[in-house]
């Protein structure tokens, strides 16, 4: 019978380092590869819209007519199926989440 | 791989005593599932032993469906029996603990037996659109 | 005889931060009957089938439960591929298997915690955690996601994972395995825990079968029932023999999950030794018409998926049940005749997770 078998692990860790970082001051090393935001190149894109009709979430909303492209970034779940889809390969994700925001905005490019 | 699956087309009536069979030989109860066609609904028991898949199946009209409850046999079918009765409206006689429609909190009655709504849409007006 | 006090437990309660409510009826401290209620949260995705196309679809379902999104995501492509009769390409097979063993490392990590939590062990909860941490940075550099896996899709992977990742991905688990020996030594040893765990919440062999009790509920039991035997994936190419406890009490759930940690991990390195090289998917033509049952091994239990499609991109009836809605059943078998202070303990040994079960 043993008794505080977790001591040997607490004083292991008596002289060392937290493996927590404080967050907002020290970012987040961003993973090689990892889903987060999505970004478009504007200049390439030809309004297809192939990306709003297959979006999972309805998140995007193209504008043939005046050539303008809108997303709804708290509806987008980064799954990456328009970056697949794109014809023109203008999609694409980058590794960080983006800044926190307060208000639900379609953001146009 | 894929495994062999079994379905045997049963009667409503004989539900009870088919399912003591497969009791009796040791079977554990892995789901029921309700397949709504057209104005008909599907049952399912499923059954498995050592991964070996049997199935029972029956049909029902989607209106007014009514089943015997197995949970004399296997008590663990109660949370299935409440689940389907909520989901599709279906009446089932004797239910060892029955909730009474209450199982599931749903804005509507029976959603499963209609069609599914429209989802709504991102889509707020266009900016600069028009 | 004391009176009868009807103690209701949850929906909101400290130790679960999930909605299940369970009415107790106890008399003094100890619990004589419990009646469970769950679908506080339910949200019809099983519907959602007849708006959404079944190669989106995987997106939703991958999304029914946080911690085994992956093989949810996998059960319901197997079910699809089944139908359609499509060629996954044996790499794909191999992938899946070795992201869906790194999701039951995190999510048995996971309940390691929630579980030191319930009987109030929290360095040993914080512990858990932080190990918990290097197996999702190692499903990030490989999948992208860190618990939304995204990388099964109808077909085959979307993912690889190159020779060089894969290296450093057995070295890292090498060095999560060593720390894990350290949490698990506590859990199994450790006479504090041992004093909560042992003896509690005991259900026979025969009433796990009888409840259709799933996943480590069930082979805690004694009962040798691991859907991976069904040599799905690239299970049948790997060593692989279901791990069982044959006291069926709290302590017996435990040591199947902390056995199966390890057992993953060997998973991982046969699959990763023997993955063979090749396309990772392939395209997908035409609409699913047909039925299956399919059914995976997740961290939880058993999942079985019913997909029947009728030759439209929509499918007729997508039905999911989930390894918690399965050991609901057995839990109120455990909580009647238990102590009162046993019920978070006892809650957690089934390792609830209700969101699967609102899907």
């Amino acid at each position: 019978m043993a008794f505080f078998q977790m001591k040997k692990m607490i004083l292991g860790w008596t002289f060392r380092t937290p493996v927590t970082t404080r967050y907002p001051f020290a970012p987040r090393k961003i993973c090689p590869g990892s889903r987060g935001r999505l970004d478009i190149t504007i200049a390439n894109c030809i309004f297809c819209s192939v990306c709003a009709k297959r979006c999972p979430t309805d998140a995007l909303v193209v504008d043939k007519a005046n050539k303008k492209w809108h997303i709804d970034r708290l509806r987008c779940i980064s799954c990456g199926y328009c970056v697949e889809l794109c014809p023109k390969k203008c999609l694409a994700l980058a590794g960080d989440h983006g800044i926190p925001t307060v208000t639900k905005d379609m953001e146009t490019f | 791989m894929i495994e062999e699956q079994t379905i045997i087309p049963i009667l409503p009536e004989t539900l009870v005593a088919e399912t003591r069979k497969m009791r009796d030989q040791g079977y554990r109860l892995v789901q029921i599932c309700v397949t709504r066609l057209g104005e008909e609904l599907e049952l399912d028991y499923s059954f498995d032993l050592n991964r070996r898949f049997v199935n029972f199946r029956f049909r029902q009209p989607k209106i007014g469906a009514r089943v015997p409850s197995i949970t004399s046999v296997y008590w663990c079918a109660f949370t299935y029996e409440n689940e389907f009765s909520d989901l599709f409206g279906v009446q089932v006689d004797g239910n060892a603990l029955d909730f009474k429609g209450t199982f599931y909190m749903t804005a509507m009655k029976h959603p499963f037996i209609h069609d599914a709504a429209p989802i709504p849409t991102a889509a707020q007006p266009l900016p600069g659109g028009q | 005889m004391g009176t009868r006090t009807l103690i209701p437990f949850g929906p909101q309660h400290p130790v679960l931060p999930e909605p299940i409510h369970i009415d107790l009826v106890v008399e003094d401290e100890k619990v004589v009957e419990a009646i469970p209620s769950i679908g506080f949260i339910h949200r019809g995705l099983e519907k959602l089938v007849e708006k959404k196309d079944f190669i989106e679809y995987v997106y939703v379902a991958e999304r029914i439960c946080g911690i085994c999104s992956f093989i949810h995501g996998q059960t319901y492509c197997q079910g699809i591929e089944t139908i359609m009769k499509i060629p996954v390409p044996p790499r794909a097979h191999y992938l899946r298997t070795i992201w869906g063993e790194l999701s039951r490392i995190h999510s048995h990590l996971l309940w390691a915690g929630l579980m030191a939590d319930a009987f109030g062990f929290e360095a040993l909860f914080m512990h858990s955690w932080r190990i918990r941490e290097r197996v999702l940075d190692l499903i990030e550099a490989t999948t992208g996601g860190r618990v939304i896996f995204g990388s099964c899709k109808v077909g085959g992977a979307r993912r690889d994972i190159t020779p060089e990742q894969m290296h450093w991905l057995l070295g890292e688990l090498a060095e999560v395995e060593k720390e894990m020996r350290l949490i698990v030594d506590i859990f199994m040893n450790d006479h504090s825990v041992k004093h909560r765990l042992c003896g509690v919440g005991v259900i026979s062999k025969d009433d796990a079968v009888a409840l259709g009790a799933v996943g480590p509920t069930l082979r805690g039991s004694g009962v040798a029932d691991d859907m991976r035997l069904l040599k799905y994936a690239a299970f049948g190419d790997l060593d692989f023999q279901p791990i069982t406890r044959s006291d069926g009490d709290s302590y017996s759930r435990c040591a199947v999950r902390c056995a199966e940690l390890f057992q993953s991990v060997d998973l991982i390195r046969q699959a990763a030794a023997k993955m063979p090289a090749g396309e990772i998917a392939v395209k997908v033509t035409g609409t699913p018409d047909g039925e299956f049952f399919s059914r995976v091994e997740q961290p939880r239990g058993e999942v079985v998926y019913y997909i029947k499609g009728n030759g439209s991109k929509n499918l007729v009836r997508f039905r999911a049940r989930t390894p918690t809605f399965a050991n609901v059943p057995p839990l109120v078998k455990m909580l009647a005749g238990c102590e009162l202070a046993d019920v978070p303990v006892l809650v957690l040994t089934i390792d609830p997770c209700i969101s699967c079960t609102e899907r």
